[in-house]
C-alpha cells in the first residue's frame, strides 16, 4: 500500500531514514508526498452542558500522516479526538456543532453506523486498557464482534497484529496468560494491536505514552512511527519533543475565553521552527504553558 | 488521664460484651444441642411433633424454598441492576426513584412480607400454603440486597473497559456479557450468599406462606416447614421439644455461619483484587 507519491527526482531506492520531518519538501525527509485530506473539520464547536470546551476549530487531517495536537491541559484536545469517533455520544449533555467530514461521510449524521465508524477510526487511550482477559481473547473479542469467527482467520490476524506491534516474540508462548500481567508498555502495544486487528484507517491516540516509563515510551513511539503511511494517526501529546520527532502536521490548541481553540495548524517543522503566532512560539519554546 | 483510661475501658467492655454474647449463645447451643446431632437426625422425619426423630423433610423444604427464592430473585435483580448501572443515568430521576423504593423495600419488616405473601401468593394467586408461595415471598425480601450488591459490583468495574469496548465498535450488550458481568461475578456471588443467609434466617415471612406441615413435600405446591419455623414451633408450641429445638438451631446457625463466612471471604478477596 503506497500512499506517498514519489516525485520524479527522488530515486525509489534511496534509503529511508527516520528523521524529524517526513512530509513535504523538507530537509532529509523521505520522498515528497501530496497531502490528501481524509477528515475535514470545519468550525467545530463542542459544549458540555452550558460549558464550552471547543470553539470553532477548523483543520484537515491528512491521509497517511501523523498529526500531533499539542497545547496545555484542558484546552479540548481530547474532546476533539472523541468527536472524530463519536465517543461524544457516550457523554450526557455533550453538544457538537460544525462540520466534520470523513471521506464522504458526515461524521455528525445521527443515522451514521457508529459501530462501523469506530471500526474504521480506532482509539488508543492514555492509560492502557487491556480487558481482564487473556492476551488472545483481548484481540479476538472485538474481532468476533465484527464478524470474524473462523479459528484460522482469528489466528492469522492475532499473529499479524502482534508482530506489527513487536509483541509476538515476547508473548507467543503465553497467549493464554492474562493481559493485565503484561508490563505497561506491553499493555499499550497490545491495545494498539487490538485496534489494528480491526483494520482501521485512522488511529486516534490520546497521550499514548504519557503513562509509560521512558523505555516503553520509546518503543511505543517507534511503533507509531511505523504506522505512518499505512494508517492516518492523530496523536494528542504533551511531550513536545515527541511531537517534533514523529509528526508531519501539528495543531496548537490554547484556551481562550474558557473554551479551547486552535491557534495554529500547519506542518510540524513550521509550527516548531517558524510559528506564525506569538503564542505558539511562546509555547513550543517553553515560555508559556 | 483518667478520661482516656475510661474510654479505653468502655471500648474494651463493649467489644467483650458483643463477642461474649455470641460466644455464650454458641456455647449454650453446643452444650444442649450437640448431643442430639447425628446422621440420623439429618435424615429421619420428625416424630411426636418433633420431640424425637430428625429434621430430614425440614431440610428438604428449606432447601426448596431457598432454591425458589434465588431462582426468582436472581434474574430479576440482575436485570434491574444492569438497568440501574448501565442503561440509565446514575443520577437520573428514574434511578433515584428506583433506589428509594428498594431502600423502602429493604426496610419493610418481615412480618409485613409474610402477610403480603399470604394475601397475594397464597390467596390471590391461589397457590395456598406452599413451598412456592414461601419461596416467592422470600424472593421479594431478598431483592433489595441482591440488586444493591450486583449494582455495586457493576459500578466497581472501571469505566475504562466500557470506553475501550465502545471505541472498538463493540455493542453495549456484548460489552456487558463479555466484560462487565464477568468482572462483577465475585460481588454478585457474595450478594447472593448474603441474600440466602437472610432468607434462610427468615421465620415470620414463612409462617404465613409456606406453612407448618413437617412431612416430606411431594411437590412445590405442598406446604413445607422451614428450619426456622421448625425451631419456632418446637420452642413455643411443643412442650418437651427443647432438645430438638437446640439441635435444629445449631444446624441453622452453622449453616448461616458457613454461608456468611464464604460471602465475607469473597468480598475480601474481591476488594483485594480490586486494589
Amino acid at each position: 500500500m503506497r500512499l506517498f507519491k514519489k516525485t520524479a527526482d527522488t530515486p525509489a531506492d534511496k534509503p529511508k531514514t527516520q528523521t524529524a520531518y517526513t512530509l513535504g519538501p523538507l530537509q532529509s525527509g523521505p520522498p515528497c508526498c501530496v497531502p490528501e485530506p481524509l477528515i475535514r473539520v470545519e468550525k467545530l464547536s463542542l459544549h458540555y452542558g452550558a460549558k464550552p470546551a471547543l470553539n470553532e476549530v477548523s483543520l484537515d487531517i491528512y491521509k497517511g500522516c501523523i498529526t500531533a495536537l499539542i497545547g496545555p491541559s484542558g484546552c479540548g484536545k481530547t474532546s476533539f479526538l472523541s468527536v472524530l469517533n463519536r465517543l461524544t455520544d457516550m457523554i450526557p449533555g455533550c453538544r457538537v456543532s460544525g462540520r466534520v467530514v470523513y471521506g464522504n461521510q458526515d461524521l455528525r449524521d445521527p443515522k451514521l453506523d457508529v459501530q462501523a465508524l469506530r471500526r474504521d477510526i480506532g482509539m488508543i487511550f492514555q492509560k492502557p486498557t487491556p480487558f481482564p482477559l487473556s492476551i488472545r481473547r483481548n484481540i479476538e473479542l472485538p474481532l468476533r464482534e465484527h464478524g470474524v469467527s473462523k479459528a484460522a482467520d482469528l489466528n492469522d490476524v492475532l499473529q499479524r497484529v502482534l508482530q506489527d506491534v513487536g509483541l509476538w516474540d515476547e508473548v507467543k508462548d503465553r497467549l493464554g496468560a492474562p493481559a493485565q500481567a503484561l508490563s505497561g508498555g506491553q499493555q499499550q502495544r497490545l491495545c494498539i494491536a487490538r485496534a489494528l486487528a480491526l483494520q482501521p484507517k485512522v488511529l486516534l491516540m490520546d497521550e499514548p505514552c504519557s503513562a509509560l516509563d521512558p523505555v516503553s515510551s520509546g518503543v511505543v513511539e517507534d511503533l507509531i512511527q511505523r504506522l505512518r503511511g499505512q494508517y492516518t494517526v492523530v496523536i494528542v501529546t504533551h511531550n513536545l519533543a515527541q511531537a517534533r520527532r514523529i509528526a508531519n502536521y501539528a495543531g496548537f490548541f490554547w484556551v481562550r475565553e474558557r473554551a479551547g481553540c486552535l491557534v495554529e495548524f500547519g506542518q510540524c517543522k513550521q509550527i516548531f521552527d517558524d510559528p506564525a503566532h506569538e503564542l505558539t512560539a511562546a509555547y513550543v519554546h517553553g515560555r508559556r504553558g | 488521664m483518667f478520661k482516656s483510661h475510661l474510654a479505653t475501658g468502655l471500648t474494651w467492655l463493649s467489644a467483650v460484651l458483643v463477642s461474649g454474647m455470641f460466644t455464650w449463645l454458641l456455647a449454650d447451643l453446643l452444650m444442649h444441642g450437640l448431643a442430639k446431632l447425628s446422621w440420623a437426625f439429618f435424615i429421619e422425619s420428625p416424630e411426636n411433633a418433633g420431640r424425637s426423630g430428625g429434621i430430614g423433610p425440614i431440610i428438604v423444604s428449606t432447601a426448596l424454598i431457598l432454591l425458589i427464592a434465588v431462582a426468582t430473585a436472581l434474574p430479576l435483580s440482575l436485570a434491574t441492576a444492569v438497568l440501574l448501572s448501565e442503561f440509565t443515568r446514575r443520577d437520573g430521576v428514574f434511578a433515584l426513584l428506583l433506589r428509594r423504593s428498594l431502600d423502602v423495600l429493604a426496610g419493610v419488616p418481615s412480618i409485613v412480607f409474610g402477610l403480603f405473601g399470604n394475601a397475594f401468593f397464597c390467596i390471590d394467586l391461589g397457590l395456598g400454603f406452599s413451598i412456592l408461595s414461601g419461596g416467592l415471598t422470600l424472593a421479594c425480601m431478598i431483592l433489595p440486597i441482591l440488586i444493591r450488591t450486583t449494582e455495586e459490583g457493576l459500578k466497581a468495574v472501571p469505566d475504562d473497559y466500557r470506553l475501550a469496548a465502545v471505541a472498538l465498535g463493540m455493542s453495549r450488550s456484548s460489552a456487558l456479557v463479555h466484560l462487565l458481568l464477568p468482572a462483577a461475578v465475585p460481588t454478585l456471588l457474595a450478594g447472593l450468599l448474603l441474600g440466602i443467609g437472610r432468607a434462610g434466617a427468615e421465620t415470620a415471612a414463612l409462617i404465613f406462606t409456606s406453612g407448618y406441615v413437617a412431612r416430606m413435600p411431594d411437590s412445590l405446591l405442598d406446604s413445607g416447614r422451614a428450619l426456622s419455623v421448625h425451631i419456632y414451633d418446637l420452642s413455643m408450641n411443643v412442650a418437651g421439644g427443647d432438645a430438638a429445638a437446640y439441635a435444629s438451631t445449631l444446624v441453622l446457625i452453622m449453616l448461616l455461619l458457613i454461608i456468611n463466612t464464604i460471602a465475607a471471604n469473597l468480598m475480601k478477596h474481591w476488594n483485594l483484587a480490586k486494589a
